[in-house]
């Protein structure tokens, strides 16, 4: 052994290869191949007739994409969700994040973390269909609304257009709430992350130099958060972006993406459709990575 | 209003205290829910209490089947992804060279793009190289994410090692494998056992890439999903739900305990 | 006699830092050699070098006589004591001390009775069965220590161990090393930023700054005789005149000197000159009091300031010359010490 250590010692590049060959072999064959296949079966279409896929490199497929207004509905549809998603998990993290950060000492603290951590980890599909079960017309938000007297409240924003639906576990506001109620602790932790490496100090410096509480807030404490602010905003757009599930348990009518991807590939069984929806995704997200890192969320991740 | 650095204003506590309540009602709901004598719609309050469906539902075949699938399929998937994740951990901890920084970001990949994409792409593999979805499709998948999660807990807890403690190991006449063994080992352990349960966890509730990779295999999660599109019976899915609450509950808080009071075994300057 | 470690030319380079910069110099077997300078001047990359960590990028390590470029850290009978000790957490301070006999074998017992010897020599032996983490600062130190000196090596490197240590502990810890080096008779290749340190413990200090070193002599040498304007200025301080400076005071085509502070005198402007000094003139910019002694900053007229050690006793004839008073300094003119390169400045 002692002579392998030596060996190794002087060629550490060698170690290095042989630590990473098995993972990288893995990645490389598994995942990355996985998705040129994707990719490459983007190029592909559908024959029209036969529904068989034309092995053949074209961008046909992709001119379907961009062409006909229902597939254009989608994307725009999933990408305006994801933002807004992601605008409501940062609005509501904040108050938690900041008070998990800076103000909980102790025990408090730890219940807070944990009181984060396990909804997180609590299964997806389960959560959904807890909301299932909280959106349905006799379930527990109707009653609620019912016993404060506000049903006309309740149907009028059902009746809205662009939000409403015939009801809530079927209507974009509903859909808006599961997203929000998912993804939330995965805005929390990056931001509190962020906003516990504040140093007190700076703080104590604004105070100093004479700003009030709230101006210290956000003239000193919120932009130090951004990074964190960015790094959640990140797993919020990308989660919302490709999840179908949620759109089709507490869905209004209106596609996303996620579920053309399923669809297609399923059912249609056109799946270079299906890929080059795929792709939109992963293009959408890498410029949103892109705007993010420039905030400084790489180094809150 | 007196000026308290330390303490947070009102608004911020009552925001605090409601959002984390917000987030733990659903589950709780759930969980009452099980014990409702209603079958048949949602309806709430629940009508009665009652422990029956839980004996009903340990009666389906069909469940146990899907749940020891899913037991099956995460212990493959976590094992690979132990081993796999670490090697890549190790490997990338205190590194430099000039692919580190795609590296990075390629172990990061499974879990930053969204999981259809990773389920349909190997969904296309599996059509363009003409393999059958089955058992080990599955595990294939699910690896891939595991990975993740273990090589990020295990790459934390090793840049938390002061690099002088390898040196000093090496200085006193310990070769690789003992400075491993002696000094490593005990530092990175509970780092792997928390990234083992958590990935464990992972893929036991995983069903966005499992539908992708399956073929007629019905995970526990599958099954739910099948549940949630065609409820047949309310009750026992609820009881289901719990049951998965109750499963991946327990290696949560096992790697929570592992993470977390690490800190006497960190100092010492 | 082989000397215990030897640099041939060596260099290593990062990016482009060059680190250590064809470095030649030789330690004798039981010398106590202390590596002075400031940070980033490849003193710490020389130990590194000595101890296995990193590899030269040209030239040869040789420890006794022979080329240890090949052989890795465990295989070579050099220690060493770290900065931050790097004490393993998770073992007891016994444990701790017993690590390099057990990584080599040796049986429980036979490692257990070796370690609480060498606890016993740093009067740790009732810290024991604690761990690191219950220990003060300068009871790790020892604990540093002891883990380093159980494998009996022929040559222990210590990397600035006493920076973290209060004024007073630090002052022991020198009295206690120095001693143990004297009684072990191993080679101690001592790195600090501290000329205090090593001109009080070492036998021969080597002065490094950017990569290279600039004199390599026996403390009371460097002090009297600083080769450079650098090692003038690091070791103790002195005032350095350049070519141009030297020339205004001491007259045309003078050599560039320097000259320590205890050795000027200040005087006032009509006061009589004693034989074969030199003088400079200049008023005084401000005045430090020491306790023993008191520090006067002096603007010359040529141009510097220059700090003059005054004596208590001195001083009163000085008394009433507050700032702004023109004053003479004057040294003999054998206390000057002539600089090889003044321009290069610190």
């Amino acid at each position: 052994m002692r002579a392998a250590s030596t060996f190794f010692y002087r060629r550490p590049y060698w170690y290095l290869a042989l630590l990473l060959l098995p993972p990288l072999l893995w990645f490389g064959t598994v995942y990355l191949g996985s998705l040129f296949a994707l990719l490459w079966q983007s190029f592909y279409r559908i024959d029209d007739f036969t529904a068989q896929i034309v092995r053949e490199p074209t961008l046909e497929t992709y001119k379907q994409l961009v062409t006909q207004p229902a597939n254009v509905d989608i994307v725009v549809r999933t990408l305006v969700m994801a933002l807004a998603v992601t605008a409501a998990c940062a609005v509501i993290a904040l108050p938690i994040a900041t008070y998990m950060a800076r103000y909980a000492r102790g025990r408090v603290k730890a219940l807070f973390y944990v009181g984060v951590m396990l909804p997180m980890w609590t299964s997806y599909l389960v959560k959904v269909y807890a909301w299932r079960l909280l959106l349905a017309k006799e379930g527990i938000i109707a009653w609620v609304f019912a016993k404060l007297g506000l049903m006309g409240v309740l149907d009028s924003i059902l009746a809205a257009p662009g939000i409403g639906g015939p009801s809530l576990s079927s209507s974009y506001l509903g859909m808006f709430l599961v997203f929000v109620y998912m993804w939330l602790p995965f805005m929390i932790l990056p931001m509190a992350a962020a906003l516990e490496r504040v140093p007190g100090s700076l703080i104590q410096a604004s105070a100093d130099l004479g700003a009030r509480p709230s101006q210290t807030f956000r003239n000193v404490v919120l932009p130090l958060a951004v990074p964190g602010i960015a790094a959640g905003s990140v797993f919020t757009f990308s989660l919302t972006l490709g999840d179908f599930i949620i759109p089709s348990v507490v869905g209004a009518p209106g596609y996303f993406i996620g579920m053309m991807v399923y669809v297609q590939q399923g059912t249609a069984g056109n799946v270079p459709l299906a890929a080059a929806f795929s792709v939109v995704p992963i293009v959408l997200i890498f410029v949103y990575l892109s705007i993010a890192k420039r905030f400084g969320a790489f180094d809150a991740l | 209003m007196r000026y308290r650095p330390d303490k947070a204003s009102w608004t911020t506590r009552i925001g605090a205290f409601a959002g984390l309540a917000f987030m733990h009602i659903p589950v709780l709901v759930i969980i009452l829910y099980a014990f409702t004598t209603e079958d048949r719609t949602y309806q709430f309050p629940p009508p009665g209490l009652t422990l029956h469906w839980f004996g009903v539902a340990f009666q389906r075949a069909d469940i146990w089947q899907s749940m020891s699938l899913s037991l099956a399929i995460a212990s493959c998937a976590t094992v690979f992804a132990l081993i796999l994740g670490t090697l890549a951990a190790f490997a990338l901890a205190r590194a430099r060279f000039p692919a580190k920084d795609a590296l990075t970001v390629l172990f990061v990949l499974p879990i930053a793009l969204p999981g259809i994409i990773t389920g349909i792409a190997l969904l296309a593999a599996m059509k363009l190289g003409g393999v059958d979805p089955s058992f080990w499709t599955i595990v294939a998948g699910h690896t891939t994410f595991c990975i993740v999660i273990v090589y990020n807990n295990v790459i934390a807890r090793l840049r938390r090692l002061p690099p002088s403690w390898v040196e000093a190991s090496m200085d006193l006449g310990a070769d690789g494998l003992q400075t491993f063994r002696y000094v490593l080992l005990p530092q990175v352990a509970t780092a792997f056992l928390a990234g083992g349960m958590l990935a464990f966890a992972l893929s036991f509730d995983e069903v966005i890439v499992t539908v992708f990779t399956a073929g007629n295999e019905r995970t526990l999660p599958i099954w739910f999903l099948n549940e949630l599109f065609r409820p047949r019976n309310r009750a026992v899915t609820n009881v289901v739900a719990v049951i998965v609450i109750a499963v991946t509950l327990v290696p949560i808080l096992l790697a929570y305990y592992f993470t977390r009071p690490d800190d006497e075994h960190e100092t010492a300057r | 006699m082989t000397a215990a470690i030897e640099f041939r030319g060596v260099s290593r380079v990062f990016g482009d830092v060059r680190a250590v910069d064809d470095v030649s110099f030789s330690v004798e077997a039981g010398e106590f050699f202390a590596m002075l300078g400031p940070s980033g001047s490849g003193k710490t990359t020389c130990l590194r070098l000595v101890a296995g960590f990193d590899l030269p990028g040209s030239g040869q390590v040789l420890l006794d006589g022979a080329d240890v470029s090949a052989v890795p850290p465990f295989e070579r009978n050099v220690n060493t004591v770290f900065q931050d000790y790097a004490l393993f957490p998770h073992m007891t301070v016994l444990e701790n001390v017993a690590y390099g006999p057990r990584v080599r074998g040796v049986s429980s017992p036979e490692r257990s009775r070796r370690a609480r010897e060498m606890l016993e020599l740093v009067q740790l032996a009732s810290q024991a069965e604690r761990r690191p983490a219950q220990l003060s600062g300068g009871q790790r130190q020892r604990v540093a220590l002891a883990r380093a000196l159980i494998n009996q090596p022929r040559v222990l490197l210590l990397d600035e161990p006493l920076g973290a240590l209060d004024l007073k502990l630090r002052e022991e810890m020198q009295i206690e090393l120095k001693s143990l080096q004297r009684r072990l008779g191993i080679t101690f290749v001592y790195v600090t930023h501290d000329q205090g340190e090593a001109l009080s413990m070492a036998d021969r200090v080597a002065v490094f700054n950017q990569g290279r070193i600039e004199q390599l002599a026996a403390p009371r040498e460097l002090y009297a005789r600083p080769e450079t304007a650098f090692v003038a200025r690091f070791v103790g301080s002195a005032n350095v005149a350049n070519a141009e400076l030297a020339t205004k005071i001491a007259g045309s085509a003078a050599q560039p000197f320097a000259i320590r502070a205890e050795n000027i005198a200040v005087l006032s402007e009509s006061a009589p000159l004693a034989a074969g000094s030199v003088t400079a003139p200049g008023a005084v910019v401000a005045v430090q009091f020491h306790g023993a002694a008191s520090r006067w900053q002096v603007k010359l007229d040529a141009g510097e300031v220059w700090s003059a050690l005054v004596t208590e006793e001195d001083a009163r004839a000085l008394s009433g010359f507050a700032v702004g008073t023109r004053v003479r300094l004057a040294w003999p003119h054998a206390a000057a010490v002539p600089l090889s390169s003044a321009s290069s400045g610190s």
